[in-house]
């Protein structure tokens, strides 16, 4: 069992002829996605990697009976392609794209209010359950099935926090990355909750960063809600206040979104956190045993 | 990115926002003649730098004649302004703004900004103006006040209304602050804005409401649909090495330690920051190359970080996931070659395409220490750099 993915999953490629998506396309159908589409304005017709090509989302929908996209549009074009998977009813769309204007996302948001689509990203490695299905960007060898889930705001964090556990013997149920700009689809919260309800995830990895107080609020959530142990890590302990560390929604302002408020605020909630990220493996398997929980998720 | 109170100002004209009188100088007689022009009993002479406590810093300063415009230009020409914003190092004041003086009854307190938690623009304003607002929600957060906009509306003009009401604005100015309101978030979503903060803004003598400061940042990410915001880029207020990085689409942020970082992913670029530090190392940048990076990118990033005199050592740590390892590793190859690397390289690579990156760095016969995780290369560079 996995949360939003698995192995019924049908995949649209939206953007599929760019270089990027090509690239990644391939990747995916390697690890065995099943994707049925691809979206290009203008190419419908043609078919790459074996994968029909259409002009709409809506015509994809159609003819394949896709359910999931994955969005590679380049960042002017991201915000309507994300209103398209939603105008088409998909039950989720994954956006990879980064750079984004957080206006753009502001419009979608309302956009997508009432609609039954949830948006992964943007600006996001993807979502994989391992063995089953892999939607974005992330290498498909790190991860192993198994039975602990990981969220996380950054891409290339994520990784190394997967591939930590997988060279531990921690396999995982799945990989959310929600991506690191301020106005997102999907965050902790929605995860966790998914995690929590989930009978195949028993403990979850959840990778925050500087800037916002999104760590803050799933720690009040997991406090008040979560039966399942969660161990942490924040990116950026080190970072000084003002300066942007890359992903837009990263920065200290106004003396908000520091590293010690949020560690603060999860170590208050009853989560380890990691003191590097070299240790969330680690750190994630100590509790594990503490919880009695270490031999059921073990890899066998 | 930034740009200057005077550049704001003239955005904000354009948008039928109220703002006093005045032009950009660049030398004591450009301001004087700029104050003869403006034909002011009192002339505001402001210095220009990207920073806010200008005031308090000694920044601003009143004149009461054209003599005295041209002392303090000269005086604030040149001079190095340390702020609550600038860092002990200070930024030197090359452009000045040269403003009628205003007859202030008082200050208000109106910004636009981004609300994560509700993703939608928010005015916040407050009565308590000239101050810093992170203060005043310290002490006295119930003169806060927010509208949150709906992007598919836009601000409406009850919502500033009730703003201009709770920031208890006269009666009968309120129509004038909520029009100024009104042109405040048209510029700023006109203009892909990030923030907007007009601190103070006043209500003078003559019934007049009137934007005093202006500070605008812009959404990097929005910039490729503005020429005109981004022609307003002032590249003295920036880090040269940050500027080269812009150029590369790299997100370069100069820090003050001496081992220079190159990693792929803001996140993991932030925790090999920590990692270093947590091994008593200290990072001398932050450097994300980014998603789609080509070799010729790794090359100019390499030559950016080495361009640092206090880099004593460089550690790469690289997961690729979009990002393919043996891009990053002919990238370092070509850059290390290119500009004849003599400090300490440690890399560490995993990911998409691992195999075929650490083939090219080990046949590169290039000095380059194989690390097998984060924590392993951070300790070996910090070692190394000693």
């Amino acid at each position: 069992m996995s949360v939003y993915i698995n192995e019924d999953t049908k995949v649209i490629v939206q953007g599929i002829t760019g270089e990027t998506a090509l690239f990644h396309t391939k990747q995916m159908l390697e690890y065995g996605t099943k994707i049925v589409a691809g979206v290009t304005p203008g190419k419908g017709g043609q078919v790459i990697e074996g994968v029909p090509v259409f002009n709409t989302v809506e015509d994809a929908v159609k003819v394949t009976g896709a359910n999931v996209s994955v969005i590679y549009v380049p960042a002017p074009f991201a915000a309507d392609a994300i209103m398209e998977a939603v105008d088409a009813e998909l039950d989720l769309t994954i956006c990879i794209t980064e750079h984004i204007p957080v206006l753009d996302m502001v419009k979608v948001k309302r956009y997508m209010e009432g609609k039954k689509t949830r948006l992964v990203g943007p600006n996001c490695p993807g979502v994989i359950s391992a063995d089953e299905c892999k939607i974005g960007i992330m290498p498909g060898y790190i991860h192993t099935k198994g039975h602990v889930g990981v969220v996380s705001r950054s891409g290339t964090l994520t990784y190394e926090a997967v591939h930590q556990l997988t060279q531990a013997g921690i396999g995982q149920s799945t990989a959310v990355g929600i991506g690191g700009d301020p106005v997102n689809g999907t965050n902790f919260i929605d995860v966790l909750s998914e995690f929590n309800n989930d009978p195949e995830t028993y403990a979850v990895v959840m990778i925050g960063e500087i800037g916002g107080t999104a760590e803050e609020e799933a720690a009040e959530w997991i406090k008040a809600n979560m039966t399942k142990p969660v161990v942490g890590f924040i990116g950026g302990q080190t970072a000084p206040p003002g300066k942007r560390m890359g992903h837009a929604g990263a920065i200290i302002s106004g003396g908000k979104g520091t590293a010690k408020d949020k560690i603060k605020a999860m170590n208050e909630a009853g989560i380890e956190v990691a003191p590097t990220p070299s240790v969330i493996g680690e750190t994630l398997i100590k509790v594990i045993k503490e919880k009695g929980l270490y031999e059921q998720c073990k890899t066998h | 990115m930034n740009i200057h109170e005077y550049q704001g100002k003239e955005i904000l004209r354009k948008y039928g926002v109220t703002v006093p009188n005045g032009k950009v100088a660049f030398s004591p007689e450009e301001a004087v003649k700029v104050a003869k022009e403006l034909g002011s009993n009192v002339i505001v002479v402001k210095a220009q730098i990207h920073a806010g406590g200008r005031g308090k810093a000694g920044g601003v300063k009143i004149a009461k004649n054209l003599e005295e415009v041209r002392t303090y230009a000269k005086e604030l020409l040149g001079k190095i302004l340390v702020t609550h914003q600038t860092g002990p190092e200070g930024k030197e004041v090359k452009r000045l703004y040269i403003e009628e003086g205003s007859d202030i009854s008082k200050e208000y307190y109106l910004s636009f900004v981004l609300d994560r938690a509700t993703s939608r623009v928010t005015l916040m304003g407050s009565e308590e103006g000239g101050m810093d607002i992170e203060e005043v929600a310290e002490h006295s957060p119930e003169k806060i006040f927010k509208e949150v906009i709906d992007p598919v509306t836009g601000l409406l003009p009850f919502q500033a209304r009730r703003m201009a009401f709770n920031m208890n604005i006269p009666a009968k100015l309120v129509n004038k602050a909520a029009k100024l309101m009104l042109g405040l978030y048209e510029a700023f979503v006109d203009k892909d804005a990030s923030i907007l903060e007009i601190n103070p803004l006043v209500v003078t003598g003559s019934e007049e409401v009137v934007a005093l400061d202006a500070k605008f940042n812009f959404d990097a990410n929005g910039l490729y649909r503005h020429k005109d915001i981004v022609e307003l880029r002032d590249y003295d207020e920036e880090d040269p090495k940050e500027i080269e990085a812009s150029k590369y689409d790299l997100s370069y942020i100069s820090l003050d330690g001496n081992i220079g970082c190159m990693v792929n992913g803001a996140g993991l670029a932030m925790a090999t920051m920590d990692t270093i530090s947590y091994y008593g190392g200290k990072p001398a940048n932050f450097l994300d190359v980014g998603g789609g990076a080509t070799a010729e990118k790794v090359t100019e990033a390499f030559k950016i970080i080495l361009s640092d005199p206090n880099v004593k050592g460089i550690f790469v740590n690289i997961f690729g996931g979009i990002m393919k390892c043996d891009v990053i590793a002919q990238g370092v190859i070509t850059a290390a070659k290119e500009v004849g690397l003599e400090v300490p390289l440690v890399v560490r690579l995993e990911g998409t395409n691992v195999g075929l990156g650490k083939e090219l760095l080990n046949a590169s016969g290039l000095n380059i220490v194989a690390a097998d995780s984060m924590a392993d290369g951070a300790e070996k560079i910090v070692e190394l750099v000693g």
